[in-house]
């Protein structure tokens, strides 16, 4: 693949920025996502997690249900502060 | 803060049977969907179904939506709330809801069952310019054109002959929009060869061990290159095929969308025939927790005609879970169990079936 492909379109990160963290020793997809921002956008990962996924599990020479996945936690999609402070709840 | 019996989590066929499903039992039940108006992929769906009349063989997708929906509505138990998305399931069996174009309004809502039934996304491909205007997601494809009456491009080169590739490739080819190629990777056409066949006679040539490489233009899609790839899915070297184009169609597959599922702590298994990670379910669709239920895609990548038989089968062992009663319900079961069993009684269901057997809990015999 080369360098100049986006791999995660919400937060603009190449496939360049992806292997060179995977060179530095950063294998798993937290610590990509917290190096690299891939997966931390608008979609949340949903867009790039699978090829993330993918391309570790090639990289490390593992299953792809060996690749640790990242925590889910609430919100799955960007909520504006103003919204969960200010409660409309009915 | 609000309360019900169950809150189904999306409003596509497997939510919207699931609904009428226990309605029809008494359960109270709140319906949240994203969308402006019910209906899921189906709405966008011009074609027509196959399999039997219990599952709306011959009709088209749009007006299955609609039957549903007309259901929905007469039922009095049933609360609906649209354009809002679950974006969290919290501890005590609460899920907040965001709703609004502008995402202004919160709604908690505490549910004593919980179906979900959220679909899949669309997979996507790193290549060269996938960034460029003018790439796009067959389902992309499908509400542009399908539901606002939007042509997506002129030249179309659509990626993954699986049934989505196919099926958008005709309606592209009906609303007068010349499609190119159609690529596959894999040695094979992956959906069934009637809508492949279709497809030949119009002229459109299949590539099968075939992927899109780069792509190129200034400010949108104006060639495409695709290549021969090997059975590792690696692009084998000076086999490159140049395609004027402006659109490029991705039907390379879906994923099940999970995130609910792991925030509640249900028990994951990535189980690549369903499509990635999917929750363990017994064959009540009942997940490893005990008021959680699945349904539909994000249960494993399959048809609407299945999600429709699943989520009648969540709605079902959902509203009886919480005391309500049907007289046959042990024939009920075993009934809608025996019309997916034969749904999938056929070749293209074989990865399916193996993918569903890895995610079972085996219940004990009551």
């Amino acid at each position: 693949m080369k360098d100049e492909t986006i791999i995660c379109r919400c937060e603009d990160v190449t496939w360049g920025e992806i292997r060179q963290a995977l060179e530095k020793g950063y294998t798993t997809l937290n610590e990509i996502k917290r190096i690299t921002r891939a997966g931390m956008g608008r979609c949340q990962g949903k867009t790039c997690q699978s090829i993330l996924l993918r391309e570790i599990a090639k990289y490390c020479n593992k299953k792809i249900e060996e690749v640790d996945v990242t925590t889910f936690r609430p919100p799955t999609k960007p909520v504006k502060l103003g919204t969960l402070a200010g409660d409309n709840d009915d | 803060m609000r309360e019900t019996d169950i809150a189904i989590i999306g409003g596509g066929p497997a939510g919207l049977s699931a609904a009428i499903y226990a309605a029809s039992l008494g359960a109270k039940i709140t319906l949240i969907d994203d969308g402006l108006e019910l209906g899921g992929q189906l709405i966008k769906q011009t074609h027509k179904f196959f399999g039997s009349e219990a599952q709306f063989a011959g009709i088209r997708g749009i007006e299955i939506a609609k039957k549903l929906i007309q259901e929905i509505e007469r039922c009095k138990n049933i609360e609906l709330i649209t354009n809002a998305t679950v974006t969290g399931y919290y501890e005590d069996e609460v899920i907040t809801i965001i709703q609004g174009a502008d995402g202004n309004i919160m709604k908690k809502l505490k549910a004593q069952r919980i179906i979900v039934a959220t679909g899949a996304s669309e997979n996507m491909l790193p290549f060269i310019n996938n960034d460029l205007p003018g790439v796009y997601g067959a389902g992309a494809v499908q509400t542009l054109m399908n539901l606002y009456g939007v042509v997506p491009g002129n030249n179309v080169l659509m990626v993954g002959a699986g049934n989505i590739g196919l099926i958008v490739s005709y309606q592209l080819l009906q609303a007068g929009i010349k499609v190119e190629a159609i690529v596959e990777a894999l040695p094979k056409i992956g959906g069934y060869l009637v809508h492949a066949s279709k497809i030949r006679r119009l002229g459109v040539p299949i590539y099968t061990s075939h992927s899109l490489k780069e792509v190129y233009g200034t400010d949108w899609v104006e060639k495409a290159v695709i290549s021969k790839v090997n059975k590792n899915f690696e692009f084998i070297p000076e086999t490159e095929k140049e395609l004027e184009v402006d659109t490029i169609c991705l039907a390379v597959g879906l994923s099940p969308l999970s995130d609910l599922l792991w925030q509640a702590g249900c028990q994951m298994k990535y189980i690549v025939e369903l499509g990635g990670y999917v929750a363990l379910r017994d064959d009540h669709m009942k997940s490893s927790l005990d008021n959680i239920y699945i349904a539909g895609d994000v249960a494993g990548i399959e048809e609407a005609s299945s999600a429709m038989l699943e989520g009648k089968i969540a709605g079902l062992n959902a509203a009886v879970s919480l005391g309500y009663r049907v007289d046959n319900f042990l024939e009920l079961n075993i009934n809608l169990r025996k019309e997916l069993k034969e749904l999938r009684a056929n070749p293209l269901s074989e990865k399916v079936k193996i993918g569903l057997e890895k995610a079972l809990i085996k219940r004990e015999v009551d």
